[in-house]
């Protein structure tokens, strides 16, 4: 294990690239190039120093590693860093993420050095979110984040981007601030807020309930779940592509990190009692919302609505409580955070060009965007759930997991699929295939040089993982064993002194 | 009783006998003195101020009264003074151009900020009936006159006139509990106050009283149902005198408010409590949803004062240690975000005027990035969005309300604070949103100062909150 704070030069470095950015002077071309240029290269040595955290990361563990503690609020309240297998790879995407980002965004002319500064912060905020812990310094990342993201939605984002983003603030704030309560709740019960302290504190079981409903009031409009999934398609909609992007691929993901986090292994019992009703949600979710997508005439309203049924399928999962469906859970939330990422961006390729996301404005790209249109088919295929791409992977043992539970379940969430595939498809068709009529887009060309480097790697990523989904499961494998050995050493505890009261 | 005044009383109240001297000799110099001395008396009132705190500094955290037991100083009254006179001193710097340019600059204006500061310090330190309204009457009686500054404007005459008939309404009802709980305990003093209270805590009369005295309080904080007068008062004052409302007047007023209730009426905790649930409650959520629908930026931040009152009073409500601790923290916060705001206020100008809407923000991060960036950074600290100061300030009153277990009270002020961060973001938007409008006079170079330092202490508090919250622990602890 490195010596050096490694989590938080991570964190921190780009926030470090944004002060810089801060000091350029000037607002004319060479300025605007230097700050795409300091943006970029920030966000590469982030990704390449936070390879090293996985190269160096420990396995066969459930402990945290790279820990990094220092004094802060004064008492109990410390400022902790850290990651286990859980955490380690969202850290990875984020960074992963995030020069692709940037690259998706070189064309913004309008205030480029705060577009920049927005995202380097909101980066920073993100990578903290998955490695603080301390309740506290979780919190401040996670609702933190609501400050870039508005302003992005906000001065960067389309024709209705102030309702969308006022939306999309209100909500998360309203979710997070009952969240904080619950925090304030433990403090004062167990004395800290120290997350490994927390993990293995007993909260008394009427607490339980309230706590975890909590803290579901603010995962559940993160991830989010149906019914309060509303905010998602008007931000991504309106948000600029990497916007949408970093919505999509990192943001849902921390309801769902949230939920392994603290939910499940903290409040045992309230998780147990309350995982019917996550299932129905998720069903609901599943069914429902993919049956909207099916008739959306946005593109990326559509597939908005696929990653709130995706996000079913991860709650789902996580709520089956055994090994595949945590798995696949985790597995899932990464492959989606790679395959609706390439997704929007796949939306902002075509929309840089023609400057409309209405499906009808669109018909035959294959034409004459050969290159787009293979690209635009692996996500596709990747966001069905084809065999042999990460989008299966995940799915299938998510599937798996809930069908030692409860077969319903799995046979709803199976229709899900199909229906997927339906609306998935049906949108490649509409605007992929068929004869090329449009006057607009007869001139239309194919992926830039920058495009096919924004996207190639998420393509790799996408058939490797679902080829070779091992390297993401072993590491995952140790938490999520030690996660479900806690819960049901914690449920086992809770029968038994159950029964002893009872006689 | 030898004597009447003691070399210890001189020296326990050096501050206070300090302004005093000094305010009456600066106005004989501006009287006397031929020609122009405002800049002169202006710097003189700022140093004297700054004076006081060294004083207060220098003075330690022990413990001590004076003037028969009316009169104390600990560690609380301390921090409370340090923060009164950091707010007076900021707004006189504050207000040195816009008087000039407004031409309503007058010598009396700082000597009557020190006067009303003197008057804040008594309220902190009093320790009776008697000497609290003494303090009290002191600032209210300048605080009128500066809120009429500007005699030629209707509008600020309207304003000195309301605040002057609705504060004696209150200073009545304050006097006439007095009054009541002299009549049940037969003292005035705290210790002899809380002294009967132990004894007789069912006594009717003595609740009646501290409804009065409550009530009272409430109406100089600004807290629901005593509210009406704040933003005719923020709207109608010249804005740097409106800065001064909003700023040291607040922190001396909660401060006189923790100390009554904490060491006078201790023994009647739950009765006080149940109203100071009431009235925060109440506060907060008017805060919240009557500035929605403001234009006017003074009248908002007047509603938004109103909310944080709401807020700090959420930590008194639970009338413990760790709530004072957190209304301390709170105060000092919002003292900081409340000068900064209006500093950016004061900055709006345009071709020799002020203006005063919302909607003249429009597009300010394109006319002047660095105030849009801190204004923006004031208004999600304000909202209480983390990791901004304003986060800690809530975060310290609601873990106290958690720990005394009001949950009621926790729930409904953080839902409040949602509804609240509507309209604070709304500013934002305006500023970052909103297509560009004619841009503002450049700012002279003590309200830029004003408005880097509060950003920069919003921005940077998360780095190292320690010793706020270790000191504002200490105040605290001296009072119980």
């Amino acid at each position: 294990m490195s010596s050096w704070p490694i989590l938080s030069v991570v964190t921190f470095l780009p926030l470090l690239g944004a002060l810089f950015i801060f000091a350029i002077r000037g607002d004319d071309e060479i300025a605007r190039r230097n700050t795409r240029w300091v943006a970029m290269w920030t966000t590469l040595i982030t990704f390449v120093l936070s390879l090293l955290i996985w190269i160096n990361f420990d396995a066969g563990t459930a402990e945290f590693q790279f820990q990094d503690r220092s004094e802060w609020l004064g008492g109990k309240i410390t400022y902790h860093m850290g990651v286990d297998g859980i955490s380690m790879l969202f850290v990875i995407l984020t960074t992963f993420l995030m020069p692709a980002c940037i690259l998706a965004s070189w064309h913004i002319d309008v205030r480029v050095k705060e577009y920049m500064i927005a995202f380097l912060v909101l980066e920073t905020l993100m990578i903290g979110v998955f490695c603080a812990l301390d309740l506290v310094l979780f919190y401040l990342f996670f609702e933190g984040g609501l400050i870039p993201m508005f302003l992005i939605i906000g001065v960067w984002g389309g024709a209705r981007r102030v309702y969308a983003s006022f939306k999309f603030f209100l909500y998360t704030l309203l979710g997070s601030v009952l969240m904080l309560l619950a925090i304030m709740a433990m403090y004062i019960d167990a004395g800290t807020t120290h997350i490994p302290t927390l993990l293995a504190h007993k909260f008394p079981e009427g607490w339980q309930t309230w706590l975890f409903l909590a803290f579901f009031a603010s995962f559940a409009v993160k991830m989010p779940m149906w019914p309060v999934h509303t905010w998602l398609p008007d931000a991504h909609v309106e948000a600029p592509t990497a916007g949408s992007v970093i919505l999509a691929a990192i943001l849902l993901k921390m309801g769902g990190y949230g939920f392994l986090r603290f939910s499940l292994p903290m409040f045992p019992i309230a998780t147990d009692f309350f995982a019917p009703m996550i299932f129905a949600l998720s069903i609901i979710a599943i069914i429902y919302t993919s049956l909207v997508a099916l008739m959306q005439e946005d593109m990326k309203k559509l597939i908005a609505y696929s990653s709130v049924a995706h996000m079913g399928f991860v709650t789902m999962g996580i709520f089956a409580l055994n090994a595949q469906g945590i798995q696949g859970g985790i597995f899932q939330m990464l492959s989606h955070g790679i395959v609706s990422a390439a997704l929007f961006l796949c939306v902002g390729v075509v929309y840089d060009r023609i400057h409309t996301r209405e499906i009808a404005a669109y018909g035959g790209l294959v034409n004459r965007m050969p290159l787009y249109a293979f690209t635009f088919m692996i996500f596709t295929l990747a966001n069905v759930g084809l065999p042999g791409t990460s989008g299966f992977v995940g799915e299938f043992l998510a599937m798996v997991g809930v069908f030692k539970v409860n077969t319903w379940v799995a046979f709803l969430a199976a229709t899900g699929v199909i229906l997927s595939a339906g609306y998935a498809l049906w949108l490649y068709r509409r605007v992929v295939f068929g004869a090329l009529e449009k006057d607009s887009l007869k001139a239309i060309t194919d992926m830039t040089p920058r495009e096919v480097v924004v996207l190639g790697p998420l393509v790799v990523l996408t058939i490797l993982f679902g080829v070779y989904p091992a390297p993401i499961l072993d590491i995952t494998a140790a938490s999520v064993d030690n996660l479900i050995a806690d819960y049901e050493a914690a449920l086992a505890a809770f029968e038994a002194s159950k029964l002893a009261s009872a006689f | 009783m030898q004597s009447a005044f003691s070399t210890n009383d001189a020296i326990t109240a050096l501050p206070e006998i300090l302004l005093a001297c000094g305010a009456m000799a600066f106005l004989m110099l501006g009287v006397f003195r031929k020609g122009d001395s405002n800049a002169l008396i202006t710097w003189l009132s700022v140093s004297l101020l700054v004076a006081a705190g060294i004083i207060i500094l220098l003075a330690g955290d022990g413990r001590v009264t004076a003037f028969e037991g009316g009169f104390v100083t600990d560690g609380f009254s301390s921090f409370m003074k340090l923060l009164t006179l950091a707010g007076s001193a900021i707004t006189i710097i504050m207000s040195i151009h816009f008087m000039r340019a407004e031409r309503i600059e007058r010598f009396e204006y700082p000597i009557l900020v020190v006067l009303a500061t003197l008057g804040m310090l008594m309220m902190i330190s009093a320790n009776d009936m008697i000497s609290l309204y003494m303090g009290l009457e002191l600032q209210s009686l300048a605080l009128y006159v500066v809120a009429a500054l500007n005699r030629d404007s209707v509008r600020s005459s309207e304003a000195g006139l309301k605040y002057f008939v609705l504060g004696a309404l209150s200073s009545g009802m304050l006097l006439y509990g007095c009054s009541l709980v002299y009549g049940f305990t037969g003292a005035t003093g705290f210790e002899q106050i809380a002294t009967a209270v132990q004894a007789d805590s069912d006594n009717i009369g003595l609740l009646f009283g501290l409804v009065f005295i409550i009530a009272g309080l409430a109406f100089k904080v600004s807290a629901v149902p005593f509210h009406m007068w704040t933003p005719d008062v923020y709207e109608g004052a010249p804005t740097p005198v409106t800065a001064f409302f909003a700023a040291a007047p607040k922190v001396a007023a909660m401060a006189m408010f923790i100390r009554v209730v904490v060491s006078a009426f201790e023994g009647i905790t739950p009765d006080w409590q149940q109203i100071l649930v009431f009235v925060s409650i109440a506060s907060m959520v008017l805060g919240a949803f009557a500035a929605i629908g403001q234009n006017n930026i003074k009248r908002l931040l007047a509603y938004s004062s109103i909310g944080h009152m709401g807020f700090a009073l959420v930590g008194l409500a639970s009338g413990t240690e760790e709530g004072v601790r957190g209304v301390i923290i709170y105060l000092s916060i919002y003292l900081v975000m409340t000068l900064g705001t209006f500093a950016c206020v004061l900055a709006m100008r345009r071709r020799g005027g002020t203006v005063e809407d919302i909607s003249d923000l429009a597009g300010l991060a394109r006319n002047n990035p660095m105030m849009a960036f801190i204004l923006a950074m004031l208004m999600f600290s304000l909202a209480g969005i983390p990791p901004l100061a304003g986060f800690f300030a809530k975060f310290y009153v609601f873990l106290a309300a958690i720990h005394a277990e009001l949950y009621p009270l926790a729930i409904i002020g953080v839902l409040a604070s949602v509804v609240g961060a509507y309209y604070y973001v709304r500013i934002v938007k305006i500023m970052y949103f909103d297509e560009p409008e004619e841009a503002f006079e450049p700012m002279p170079g003590e309200i830029k100062l004003v408005i880097g330092l509060s950003g920069a202490f919003v921005l940077l508090f998360f780095v190292y909150p320690g010793p706020l919250v270790t000191a504002a622990g200490a105040a605290a602890k001296s009072l119980f």
